[in-house]
């Protein structure tokens, strides 16, 4: 006897709906499929209109975030063994608005991730000729985890911050522009502070601490941003106490 | 077709859902406590200013059935944000020796035994 699973989908598509309602869906049960392959088999044999975005199905590309009974999680990573007997919810990610019903708006977080000039600024220009820039593993160490961030905005829904104030940055553009600022390659801290620095930015956080709990990559987000409270509140003083130093 | 995407609105409720909401609020909720012992502490100098009579009367005040119950639920209530902050301490202090990153239980043991010194040298100071 073949089993069953019931998922309950937000739908939402401006040229027939005022606002999102749920739709129910019933598809096979398989003790190997994730709720992506769910939604697939949705797509291709009960519902063709039903839109989201995915691409990879391994947790590498961050297309597929969604809320899953209640929980952002990357719908290629949550497997449906998970929630055996459940009614499974699934709803697009909080915090954004709907697009069309999985798909969310990202422009607000395409915005803020350049604001914090995501990339390497060095110190000197460099001709091709003079070689590459060396790092050791140390270095390459102080940063490496906040490059995993694979930018699936998991963290934003998660963050009550996010929800409760649209113009704070954000864990995940946060979280990048720490890593740039401790990378040895890198001269750029001081034109990053404008953003990462200012109300909007660090001190809009108040460590609830979700955005690494749901952080498929480990990047632990919430780490970063308290390193970065620490490091421009001593940036603050010393540009007002040293002797010789201004603002 | 235009677009007209939905933006969903916060609840006010939103942290009912979800257990690691509930313990964030009820942290945010100690910082209120901590606060209202230090009101006390103020309270108490600006009696001590006043005078023998107006100091005793701060102290009986403090030694009160209210007095006592309201000084354990501040020690309560700051205790579990001392605890919950420096569970976290490892996050936003994270160090290296060497190269070699300092385990999370070794820094929070550190805020535990910074914690007892100063705690002895207040005891000490204050001759009991």
């Amino acid at each position: 006897m073949s089993e069953d699973v019931t998922l309950e989908i937000l739908r939402y598509r401006s040229e027939l709906d005022s606002e999102p309602h749920f739709q129910t869906y019933t598809v096979p049960y398989r003790d190997d499929w994730v709720v992506l392959d769910a939604l697939n088999h949705i797509k291709d044999h009960v519902d063709a209109t039903l839109s989201y975005r995915w691409s990879c199905h391994m947790a590498i590309c961050g297309s597929c975030g969604m809320m899953i009974n209640g929980e952002p999680k990357l719908a290629c990573h949550a497997f449906l063994r998970d929630y055996r007997h459940d009614v499974i919810r699934i709803e697009p990610l909080d915090h954004f608005p709907i697009e069309r019903d999985l798909v969310t708006v990202m422009d607000s977080f395409m915005e803020k991730l350049s604001s914090v000039k995501p990339y390497v600024i060095a110190k000197q220009k460099k001709a091709l000729s003079d070689g590459e820039n060396l790092q050791t593993p140390l270095q390459l160490m102080a940063f490496k985890q906040y490059t995993l961030c694979i930018n699936c905005l998991l963290c934003y829904a998660a963050c009550p911050q996010c929800g409760l104030n649209e113009s704070f940055v954000g864990p995940a553009a946060l979280a990048l522009a720490h890593r740039y600022n401790l990378d040895s390659r890198d001269a750029g801290k001081e034109q990053r502070a404008d953003v990462v620095a200012s109300n909007e930015g660090i001190w809009e956080c108040t460590f609830v601490g979700a955005c690494s709990d749901v952080c498929p990559k480990h990047v632990d987000p919430a780490a970063a941003i308290q390193q970065t409270k620490i490091s421009a509140s001593l940036d603050w003083f010393k540009a007002r106490l040293l002797p010789g130093a201004h603002r | 077709m235009s677009r007209r995407p939905y933006t969903r609105k916060v609840k006010r409720s939103w942290w009912l859902g979800r257990r690691r909401y509930v313990v964030y609020m009820v942290r945010e909720l100690t910082s209120l406590f901590v606060g209202l012992y230090c009101a006390l502490l103020v309270v108490g100098l600006w009696r001590l200013a006043e005078g023998r009579a107006a100091w005793d009367g701060f102290l009986d005040a403090l030694s009160s059935p209210l007095g006592v119950l309201f000084q354990l639920v501040c020690l309560a209530f700051a205790a579990y944000h001392s605890v919950t902050w420096f569970a976290l301490t490892p996050k936003a202090m994270p160090l290296a020796v060497r190269g070699e990153p300092v385990p999370a239980k070794a820094i929070v043991g550190m805020h535990y035994g910074a914690w007892a010194v100063v705690s002895l040298i207040v005891l000490i100071a204050a001759g009991i």
